[in-house]
């Protein structure tokens, strides 16, 4: 299991060999294009391990089903894609509210509703971020390569047990099912996390009691501990509570639970930023056409450069506003009508002006297109 | 070595996504850079189906195909939808048992009867993507014969490695007649 060499591994296979990697032993959801292999492979792989997959009724009842394993003391994913991911969103929001650690992948297809089951797009980013409803915490990590499925998956899991809360990763269809020579880590080479326990006696044990890492210790169901676990707000025993100074207190500490962690939780890349005057900001398989664009741009003496948010949420805004000095323009190509350009435009307009390379045929953005928008504001 | 994109298309069924997977392990059997990816519609069988790989010996960034160098046809529907555009020296290779009718008046075109002798001289219409393969492989030189057997052996159900063979034989010497 440890000794690997490079071979043709698919995005979606990647992400389940990360997942089993990282200790997920448990795996419910329903089957869609273009995540089926994800479940596919799960239904093999961990049975072989002393894991459970199961197939669930519908999208809804597979994200409950993660969600009880959890509970359970189980490291979980689900995957799914658009129209499925629309139907777990009320488990995603009992998820950050109870705090149960969990993973979610969504291979992006072209919506809304069933739109292009085949096609790909990143047209989830703001789904992802506000899909449930209520302010709430959410980590997004979108890998941009078959091997970054595999290490971000890893990633998410980590994050899931260290923070208590929902992660997605964020694929696209051209992402997921693409096929790229690999040589995958080893499982020596791989950080693993394991969610914090309880030390005190199980008569003791306060579910919700807060000490300075911001993230209460979780018992195991099963193990003697007690613990109410409800979507209502609730006080440290887990009990709903309807005082307004707790609810204050709990919602306060769920919003910047990760504020701490932020030098741990942010992920980018950058690509030719020192001296760059056009900055490129694109995530996902968009990126890899902006690095084939850039290469062209720059044998002509145009200096463009990458910045590739790899954690998408929370967006690495301080990190962003940090390289805006040299740049004159900055465009955000994407497959979606400008959802994370919307947010670049937030963080870098007082500054910079912001231009987006919209695409969302199913197509992908091809690094011609790019280059034809940066002559374009020169 | 220069960049190589393959462009294989046909009809969903007919092993073409099997097809660019094989191509692309032979290329890493070799060391060389490979992505594989593919388009298809909502069907499992029929429908134009596509998969595409490019080979190259540095790090390969847009997974897709921009201008073919070489494109298979396996189907009428995907001569005709996929069989336009190609680089100005590519060459298009069409199964003429499948397709019909088809002309290109800027590039090379390359008529072989792949299912027939996928159903005539090996015995199974299935082994057509693995004649087709060998077809693609000798015309090129992307990758050794050897790599490419090696890969085709790696990836069939036991059992089937000596019409699979058989298959790869045929293709290889139809390559050569053509050149």
């Amino acid at each position: 299991m440890t000794m690997r060499k490079a071979s043709l591994i698919q995005g979606n296979r990647a992400c389940t060999e990360g997942a089993l990697a990282a200790g997920v032993r448990f795996y419910a959801g329903y089957p869609i294009t273009p995540s089926t292999e994800i479940a596919e492979i799960m239904s093999e792989e961990l049975p072989k391990l002393g894991g459970k997959f199961v197939q669930m009724e519908d999208e809804i009842a597979g994200m409950a089903c993660i969600l009880g394993a959890a509970l359970t003391g189980k490291k979980v994913l689900t995957a799914s894609s658009g129209p499925g991911i629309s139907l777990k969103q009320e488990a995603i929001g009992y998820a950050a509210m109870a705090e149960i650690p969990c993973v979610i992948v969504n291979v992006q297809r072209l919506g809304p509703s069933t739109g292009g089951p085949t096609s790909s797009a990143q047209g989830d980013i703001m789904q992802a971020r506000w899909g449930t409803h209520g302010d709430h915490p959410i980590i997004a990590l979108c890998p941009s390569s078959v091997y970054e499925c595999f290490t971000l998956t890893v990633t998410a899991v980590n994050f899931a047990e260290k923070f208590r809360t929902p992660v997605y990763v964020l694929l696209d269809e051209i992402v997921g099912h693409m096929r790229e020579n690999v040589e995958l880590p080893t499982y020596e080479e791989i950080k693993i996390i394991d969610r914090k326990k309880p030390t005190c006696a199980p008569k003791e044990y306060k579910p919700y009691k807060i000490d300075e890492s911001m993230i209460p210790a979780m018992a195991d169901f099963g193990t003697g501990y007690k613990w109410h676990v409800t979507g209502l707000f609730h006080d440290e025993t887990g009990f709903p509570t309807g005082k307004t100074d707790v609810i204050d207190s709990q919602l306060n500490r769920l919003m910047t639970k990760f504020s701490k962690y932020e030098d741990e939780i942010l992920l980018w890349e950058e690509n030719q930023l020192e001296d760059a005057e056009i900055l490129l900001v694109a995530y996902g398989s968009t990126a890899r056409s902006a690095l084939d664009a850039i290469e062209t741009l720059r044998n002509e003496g145009i200096k463009v450069g990458l910045f590739r948010p790899i954690t998408i949420w929370p967006f690495p805004e301080k990190v962003l506003r940090g390289k805006l000095e040299k740049l004159k323009h900055i465009i955000v190509p994407e497959m979606n009508y400008g959802q994370l350009m919307l947010e670049v435009e937030r963080v870098c307009k007082d500054k910079v002006s912001v231009s987006g390379l919209f695409k969302v045929n199913g197509l992908p953005i091809t690094p011609d297109e790019i280059i034809a928008k940066v002559r374009e504001v020169l | 070595m220069k960049r190589w994109e393959f462009r294989l298309s046909g009809s969903g069924g007919q092993g073409l996504i099997t097809a660019g997977i094989i191509l692309g392990e032979a290329a890493v059997l070799e060391g060389k850079e490979v992505v594989q990816s593919q388009s298809y519609g909502p069907e499992a069988r029929g429908g134009a189906s596509k998969a595409e790989v490019i080979i190259d010996t540095k790090k390969i960034h847009y997974p897709k195909v921009v201008l073919p160098d070489i494109i298979l046809a396996m189907s009428q529907e995907a001569a005709q939808k996929y069989g336009s555009e190609i680089k100005e020296n590519g060459i298009i290779v069409i199964d003429s048992s499948m397709v019909d009718d088809f002309k290109h008046d800027k590039v090379k075109v390359l008529k072989i009867p792949i299912t027939k002798l996928a159903k005539d001289e090996v015995g199974k219409t299935f082994t057509a993507n693995i004649i087709a393969i060998a077809f693609l492989v000798g015309l090129t030189k992307v990758v050794s014969f050897d790599s490419l057997k090696q890969a085709v052996l790696n990836r069939i159900p036991k059992g089937t490695e000596a019409m699979n063979t058989k298959a790869m034989e045929i293709g290889w010497q139809w390559s050569q007649e053509k050149l």
